[in-house]
This record gives C-alpha cells, structure tokens and sequence, in this order.
C-alpha cells in the first residue's frame, strides 16, 4: 500500500470523516446543535462530489500494478455509479427534511447514517475484490437497518428493522460463505484473479455451490425472487424517505455490484449461472408485477414493483453483453430518478406518519396540484417504459440487450410483464385523473418541489435526447466491459 | 425546418399555448383556439396535397424527407417522409382532427383545456406515427399516442368509462412492446445478428431505418420471418382490431365520447392497418405469405362476426363500433390478396371507413346529446322530427353500407376485385358481409328513423344546428367526391401500392405480363426488333 494511492479514495475519506464528525455534534452540546444538519450534510456531500471528480482526472494516470487497484478500482464504471449515488442521497437529504422537522428523532443522527450507508455504496461500485465489495454491503446494510427502525416507537417500523435485520444478516453470511468457497478454489478474492483462475477450471462442485450461495446472497440485496419477501414489509414499515432510499439508492449499488462481480469475475462460467439467473428474473418480473396489481398501499405497491425491477436489471447480468452492461448503468439512473419522483410525491400527500400511503390518498390530486399530478404521471409511464420518457430507453437498452444475447423467451415475458405493470402504475393516475373523490390534502414543500422537480426534468429530457446519456453509458462501462472480453456492440 | 415538422408540431405548440396560456374557466376562447390550430393543421397538410408529387418512383417516392440525426449512438434518426399512402391518411386526420374538436363544442362541458390539449397531443402523435420513418421514431409516437386517448376515454368517458380505458391501454400496450422485441430482431439481423441462435447478421451498420429494411427483407430466413411477423402482427391487429383481438373496442367505443370515438374509429383503427402495408408486407414477404392463411382467415371471420353481432346491438354506437370490426376485416382481405387491385381498394378503404364511420359516430353523438340514451329501442319516427339528421344519417349509412356513387362502395368493390382475383372462395365471404352491413344499417335506420313517433321524449326533438350541419354536410361532400371521382386518390396510391406488391411479390408484374401479354406493345417492339 502506498501513501499515493490514498488519493483514490479521497472521496470515501472526506465522507467517513464528515458522517463521523456529524454523530459527534450534538454530544458536544452548545453551538453545534443550533448548525443546521440538513446543510452540513449538503456541503458535505458537495465536498465528497467535488473530491471524485477531482479524483476522476487522476484516473489515466493510476498504475494499474500498484495494491490498491487490487481492491479497489477508480475507474468509469465506478465514477458514474459513485456520482449517481450522491446524486440520490443529495435528494433524499431534501426528502427527509418534513420527516425529520417532526422533531421526535435527531437529525444528525440521520444524516451520519446516510452518510455511512454512501460510503458503503462507493465502496461497493469500486471494489474489484469480494472483500471491499462485503465490507461495502455491510456498512451499507448495517446503516440500512437503523435507519429503517428509525421511528423507534413506532411498530410498524420496528418490526420492518428486525425483519430487515434477520434476513439480511442471514443473507450476508450466505453470501460470505459463498465468498469462501470461491476462495479456496480460486485462491484470490480479486476479481480479475479469479476470472483467470475460473478460466483454466473446467467444472468444480465447491465453486459452483459458491457462486450459486454468492448469487443468493446477492439477489437477497436486490430483492430478487425468491429473496424478495422482505421488500414490501420494509418498504411499508420504514419512514417513507428510508423507503425511498432503499428502493433507490441502495438498489442502484446492489445493481453496481451484481454486474462488477458478473461481468468481470464470473463470464467464463456464463452458461452454468445464466438459466439460473435469467429463471430468477422471469420470476422477478412475473411474481413481482402482478402480486403489485392487488396492493392497495403505495408503499407496498413499489415495494413489489422495486423487485420486478430488479428482474429487469437481471437482464442486463444476463445477458452478458456490451448492450446488457450498458443497460444496467442506464437503467440504474433511470429508475433512481423516477422513484424518488414517485416517492417525492408520496411525500407531498403526507399528512401525519404513515399518510400518503393508499390508493385512495392520490384522488383528486390533479385538480389540487395539476403540476404535480402530470409529474407523476411521467414518473409512471416512465417506470412502465412508455416513451417519451427515460424510462423507455432503459428498458430499451436491457431488452435489445436480452434479444440480443439469445434470450428471447426472457424478452417476451420482460415486455409483456412491462405491459402488465402499466397497470396497477395506472391506478394511480386513475386516482389522481379520473376519480372525483375527496379532494387530496398535501403539504407541497420547497424542498420536495426541488426534488419532483429534478426528476421531471431529468426523466423527460433522458427520453427525448437520451445520447448523453448512453455516450456516458457506453464510455463508463468500457474498462469493465473490457474486463469481460466484450466485443463491443456494432451499434456505433 | 420541414412542411412534415410543421403538419406534425401545429398541433402539440397549439396544445403548449393553451396550456399556458388560458385560463380553464374561459372555456369559448380555449374552444375556439384549439378549432384555430386544428384547422390550421388542416391548410398545412393542404399544402403537401398540392405539392405531393404522386409519379415519384423508388426513393423518389418518398416526399418531403427530413432527416435529423437524433440518436447517434445507436443510429437512430429523426427521419421523416411520405408516401402517397402516408398522405391521404395524414389529410384523413387532420380533417378528421377539425370534426372531433368541433364536435366536441356541446358534449363536453368540464375540464375543457385538459380535453382540448389531449386531443391536440393524440393529433401529433397520430401525424407524428404517419410520417416516421425511423422504427425507434415510430414506435416512440405510436406509444404517445396511448396515453391522450386514455385519459380521454377515462376522464370524459361514460359509466364504465375507468374499465374501458384501461383496457384499450393495456391491450394496445401488450401488442406494441411484442412488436418491439420484433423490431429488435429486424435491427440485430441487419447489424451483426444473434449469435447465441446461429442466426447470422447482415453485418450492415446498425440502423432503423424503415427503407433499409425494405431493402434487406428479402434477405431475411423464412424462419425468422415468421416470428418477426408474429410480433408485428400482434402489434397491429390488436389496434385494427382483428378478430378475436376486438374485445377492447365495442367499450372504448361505447365509452369514449363522441370525439374519442371519432377518432379512434376514424384514425387509430387505421394504425393498424398502415403498421401492415408499410411494416410487415413489405419486409417480410416469407413471413407473409406463411401467416396469409391464418390472418384471411381472421379477417373473413371479422366480417362475418362483426356483421352479425352488429345486427343483435341493441346501443347504436355499439352496432357501429361492432360494424367497424367488420369494415376492418374487409381492409385486411384486401391488402392479403396481395396483388395491387386488392392494396388500392384496401388504402382506398382505410379513408373511407374513416370517413364515414366517423360521420356515424357523429350522427349517433348527436343525438345523444339531445336524448341521452343510445338504445334503439327509444327511438322510432324521428324522421318526422328531425328530417335533416334523417336525411344525413341516411347517406352515412348509404355509404357504409356501399351504396354506388358514394365511397364504401368504390372502396369494397374494388377490395371485392382484388380478392376474387386471387380466390373466389374469399370474395363470396366476403359479400356475404356486405350484404349483413346492408341489413344491419337499413334495419337501424327503419328502427330509429321510421315507424310512429311514439316515444313522448322524442317529440320535441331539435334537427342538427349550423355547427352539427357544417360538419356533416362537409363529410357528405368528401363521401361523394371519392364516390364520383376516385381516379384522382387512385394515383395518389398507385405508385405505393405497386411499391408493395412488388416487395411482397417480386415475381407478380412478370407473372401478370405472362398470363396477360399487353398486345399492341409487343406486337410493336418485336417488328421493331425483327428489322
């Protein structure tokens, strides 16, 4: 290790020093208290931001020999995943403010916990080594369950952290396990190591049994069938903020993780795990579209939507090609930015804790705030993949990606399911358009306006001049892909 | 800038005007805003009228081209251009565009500037879906275009208007995103193919371009062809709707209001069939010819079905909703006989179903607005009442039914021409349905229109206003113009359709001048020749 390399993970440094220094503030009492946390958690992020792309001018000039890049890799892939996240918790830093004004919980509490979780995220879209990756998950993980038994007197929120704690801390182990198997046939954790190991083994029990419990552990974290039974009680139980932040954030560094591990250290083993996955990810898109199609709570309705997502991002893992990794990266930003709008909104009907949550809480809201009703309405048509919005070309990306690749059966069943999707996405605007119900009360803040706002702006001009972001995609995704010995797609 | 750019963005900036615009308490000024923009859309489309060129042959053919680079990383572009198919359905909507804004005057009296910018929304997507020729750019409008109508079939619609409209989204969608995965297949078969199934691509650059694939269809194995065809053909009959692919349409129909059911009938029906004639006949000739047996198949039934259960509806606008499933039928015979008599009458069709389904659609809006109800059994003298109406309703229905020296009958005879060319059995089901359309429009017409007045709320009945009339009367002068004078929308298609037949067909003109040698001109050349 030297000291030079440090710079690389500057960013991680700054935040872990910045989220501790924020646990600290209210224990020295006194002046610190009267700082605002929203702000300091906003510099704070602004600071790490800064220090990444500061550090992603340097990226030409890292020695790839040097230990670090062993187990942790600056490079596209990472950067454009590292910037997605702060991006989201920048947002949900704006989300929680209403939540947190409720004054019952500390806020700097809070936001070093969010803080924390990011930090675990980065590490998680740099690591290149299974160790960096789980110490990555854990923070992450750790941070996520405190967070989502936040309101400690609350039931409801308790009982979805304990769920969330047991079965995650199950899956963790099932995933180290697995971390330990690759191990001892491989006899590295780098991912690079053991590409090259996995590629002069012809088949081995032990090491598949390690990718299979390595792969469980995994789709435990990106709520894949049948790992998904946590989801919707979380996503119900948690604050509505933390859901959203599960649902986004944290998702999108799963899918990070998923495709580094697949794509770079598993490809020579592509046809014994690709039945597997792509068996999960029918499963995922089926069992996860139409269990949402009878949810008559919000939360719960995303819940299961967030785990047909994740059968489409499977996709991409799948398939296993330049279009496929392309997908993955596109489609992370795409659903994070229509989510949070979705959750933004949710906020914005919130009257008291658990408000906002049904069906029912939606009608009328486009005569009260016709804005914001339309911005919903995009956020919609956008998960459900309907042109013009982004969320079309994402999906776009996975299912070419799928054709592609051979897995026609799997496209079928994806777009069909997309299909199906639309309507219970349609619900909502059912409520919001076309009943005369109750008219919706809601409490529009400066800060949610900003967020909606964003999403809008981005969900929209992603679907009508998308090349931006697929030259971003294409350019990000090119060292992994590399990696994976991908010819790239002829497309260009 | 584009004459195409202009017909196809009139509508959505007179849309973005409104919206910021006026307020939704001034209900006249929005009314008559969009009534502006939509006429003016109508004068734009004029102009590619008098400027189409209809001799234009092989890349010639395609006019007023506008080609944008939109995405370039996967080749797609912002490609716009018409043939003389493209045009005549582009003037059908505009015109159509002017009937559903005005009729909407009276029926709907809440949430006008939301209705208004719907319905000028559905119009660029319509016009937008017409021109593109780009896949990515036409699957992009052909989505748009759901989401207005949706909301006009949910929010203005009638009692079961929530299930209807989620219906019609969720069938048209399932269809769409299945053509989708076809247009994906089209695009990796020409870039560089599909490894993991042994197919191998063309190597071409990638691209979506609508002429290349014309250009390489052939190319494309009959196996593959058949499943690219299955998606395309999901995709579109579920929107023209074939049988047994109908259901959503009787309860968007019935549920929409009369302006949705305008042009739904009148335009969005016709999605589907163009999606055949510029999509799936001529890239996948193989896959054609391999589902023709299963898609004349539907399509006899349709006509028959459609005729029949049109005959047992006790709700006018259901009988006319169910009448169209049976017209549609008659365009999809025509256009699978394959051969240029039976495309003309098909495309020559598509505008008049247009057009006078639309005309009943109205008609049968008009009255109930007056009455409220829509059952037959309510009503019965009205010609006594309401002469006029009685009058215009009469030649409407005249014209659906195909009545020489209006347009239904030009356009199903000529269908009738083309069918029987290729087989006989097809032509005599087929009249079989004219004569069940003849039967269920003339007993709706003695039903509502003679026999004693004797329902008391129907005494009172006011006959069409000036606004009504306008708009009936210019759709019967458009009846009779294409019923009297065909020649002129016959060349607008010619060059098109022979277009078609021969991507379809290669070896058909040869086969034609072998069974049926011109006589003069080779008598001619071959003195010339022995000299």
């Amino acid at each position: 290790m030297n000291w030079n390399d440090m710079i690389y993970i500057l960013p991680e440094v700054i935040l872990t020093i910045g989220a501790s220094a924020m646990l600290l503030v209210p224990v020295t009492g006194g002046r610190g208290a009267k700082l605002s946390a929203k702000w300091m958690m906003i510099i704070l992020l602004a600071i790490t931001a800064g220090a990444l792309i500061y550090c992603s001018h340097a990226v030409e000039n890292i020695d790839q020999s040097r230990q670090l890049q062993a187990m942790f890799a600056l490079d596209g892939f990472s950067i454009f995943f590292k910037l997605l996240f702060i991006g989201a918790i920048a947002m949900l830093v704006m989300l929680s403010e209403d939540f947190l004004a409720e004054g019952k919980y500390s806020p700097w509490e809070y936001y070093s916990l969010l803080g924390f979780a990011l930090c675990g995220m980065m590490f998680m879209a740099s690591g290149v080594h299974l160790i960096t990756i789980y110490i990555g998950l854990e923070l992450l993980s750790l941070s996520s369950y405190i967070l989502a038994g936040f309101y400690k007197s609350e039931l409801k929120s308790t009982e979805a952290a304990m769920k969330y704690f047991i079965l995650g801390a199950v899956s963790s182990a099932i995933l180290l396990y697995g971390i330990s198997l690759i191990y001892g046939v491989c006899g590295s954790l780098n991912l690079l190591d053991i590409a090259a190991a996995m590629s002069t083994i012809v088949t081995n029990d032990a090491l598949m049994f390690g990718i299979m419990l390595l792969g469980a552990g995994l789709c435990f974290k990106i709520a894949a069938v049948p790992f998904h039974v946590w989801t919707p009680d979380v996503y119900e139980g948690a604050p509505t903020p933390i859901a959203a932040f599960l649902s986004t954030g944290s998702k999108a560094a799963a899918f990070a993780i998923f495709a580094r591990i697949f794509y770079t250290g598993l490809h020579d083993f592509h046809l014994e795990w690709n039945y597997v996955l792509a068996t999960i990810s029918a499963l995922s898109m089926i069992i996860g579209n139409l269990a949402a199609i009878t949810q008559d709570n919000v939360k719960r309705m995303l819940g299961y939507s967030s785990i047909a997502h994740a059968g489409y991002v499977l996709l991409g893992v799948i398939s296993l090609n330049a279009l496929g990794l392309r997908g993955i990266l596109m489609y992370s930003v795409v659903y994070v930015f229509a989510n949070l709008g979705i959750w933004a909104t949710v906020l914005m009907l919130r009257r008291h804790q658990y408000a906002g949550e049904r069906v029912d809480d939606f009608e009328g809201l486009s005569r009260r705030s016709p804005l914001w009703a339309f911005a919903m309405v995009i956020f919609l048509l956008s998960l459900g993949g309907i042109p013009p919005t982004a969320g079309f070309i994402g999906k776009y990306f996975l299912f070419a990606a799928a054709v592609q690749a051979g897995f026609g059966w799997l496209a079928v069943i994806a777009v069909l399911m997309s299909a199906v999707s639309m309507f219970y996405y349609l619900r909502l605007v059912v409520a919001m358009y076309l009943r005369e119900g109750v008219e919706a009360e809601f409490a529009i803040t400066t800060p949610l306006r900003i967020v909606a706002g964003i999403c809008l702006v981005v969900t929209l001009a992603l679907g009508i001049v998308p090349s931006s972001l697929i030259d971003q995609a294409v350019l990000s995704s090119s060292h992994v892909a590399a990696h994976a010995a991908l010819t790239p797609h002829a497309g260009r | 800038m584009g004459i195409l750019n202009i017909v196809t963005y009139i509508p959505l900036i007179g849309a973005v005007l409104i919206l910021l615009f006026l307020p939704k308490e001034n209900g006249k000024a929005i009314r008559y805003t969009a009534t502006f923009v939509a006429v003016a859309d109508f004068i734009a489309s004029l102009y590619l009228w008098f400027n189409f060129n209809p001799k234009g042959t092989g890349d010639g053919m395609w006019q007023f081209r506008f080609i944008h680079s939109w995405i370039p990383s996967l080749n797609v572009k912002y490609d716009f251009g018409i043939d003389g198919i493209s045009l005549l359905l582009i003037l059908l909507t505009t015109f159509m565009g002017i009937i559903a804004v005005v009729s909407s005057f009276a029926a709907i009296d809440h949430r006008q500037k939301e209705y208004y910018i719907l319905l000028l929304l559905l119009q660029t997507g319509m016009i937008g879906t017409f021109c593109a020729l780009d896949f990515f750019l036409f699957y992009v409008f052909w989505e748009i275009m759901l989401v207005p109508m949706y909301f006009i079939i949910g929010i203005w619609g009638g009692p079961r208007k929530l299930y209807a409209a989620i219906k019609f989204f969720l069938y048209t969608l399932s269809g769409s995103v299945v053509m989708l995965l076809s247009i994906l297949a089209l695009y990796f078969f020409n870039s560089d193919g599909i490894p993991f199934l042994n197919i191998k691509g063309l190597g071409n650059a990638a691209t979506f371009s609508v002429l290349q694939y014309h250009k390489i269809g052939h190319l494309i194995p009959p196996t593959l062809q058949f499943w690219i065809f299955l998606g395309f053909f999901l995709g579109f009959a579920i929107k023209v709707p074939m049988f047994p692919f109908h259901t959503w349409l009787p309860d968007a129909h019935v549920e929409a209001p009369t302006a949705g059911s305008i042009i739904l009938a009148a335009v969005l029906l016709k999605m589907g069939t163009y999606g055949f004639v510029r999509f799936a006949l001529p890239i996948l000739p193989d896959g054609t010819k391999q589902w023709l047996p299963w898609v004349v198949a539907l399509s006899i039934i349709g006509i028959i079905y459609g005729a029949l259960v049109s005959l047992v509806q006790k709700d006018m606008k259901k009988l006319v909703a169910y009448s169209s499933v049976s017209h549609l039928g008659f365009v999809m015979l025509g256009m699978f006989a394959l051969n240029p008599m039976g495309l003309k009458g098909s495309v020559i069709q598509m505008i008049n179903h247009g057009i006078s389904t639309g005309a009943l659609f109205l008609l049968v809006g008009i009255i109930y607005e007056r009455r409220h109800t829509r059952m037959i059994a309510e009503y019965g003298g009205l010609a006594k009442v309401m002469p006029v109406y009685a009058t215009l309703f009469l030649i409407a229905a005249l014209s659906s039914m195909g009545l020489p020296a209006l347009n239904g009958f030009v356009g199903e005879f000529t269908i009738l021409l083309g069918a029987a060319n290729r087989s006989i059995v097809w032509a005599s089901f087929a009249s079989i349905g004219i004569v069940l359309g003849a039967a269920y429009l003339l007993w709706l017409y003695q039903r509502v229109f003679w026999g004693p007045l004797d329902n008391p709320a129907n005494k009172n009945l006011l006959d069409v206003n000036k606004r009504e009339l306008g708009l009936l009367l210019s759709l019967v002068v458009l009846m009779v113009w294409i019923g009297i004078k065909p020649g002129v929308f016959f060349d607008i298609i010619e060059e098109p359709v022979n277009y078609v037949v021969r991507k379809v067909d290669p070896t058909y003109f040869a086969k034609q001048q072998l069974a049926y040698p011109p006589a003069a001109p080779v008598a001619v050349t071959a003195v010339e020749t022995s000299r």
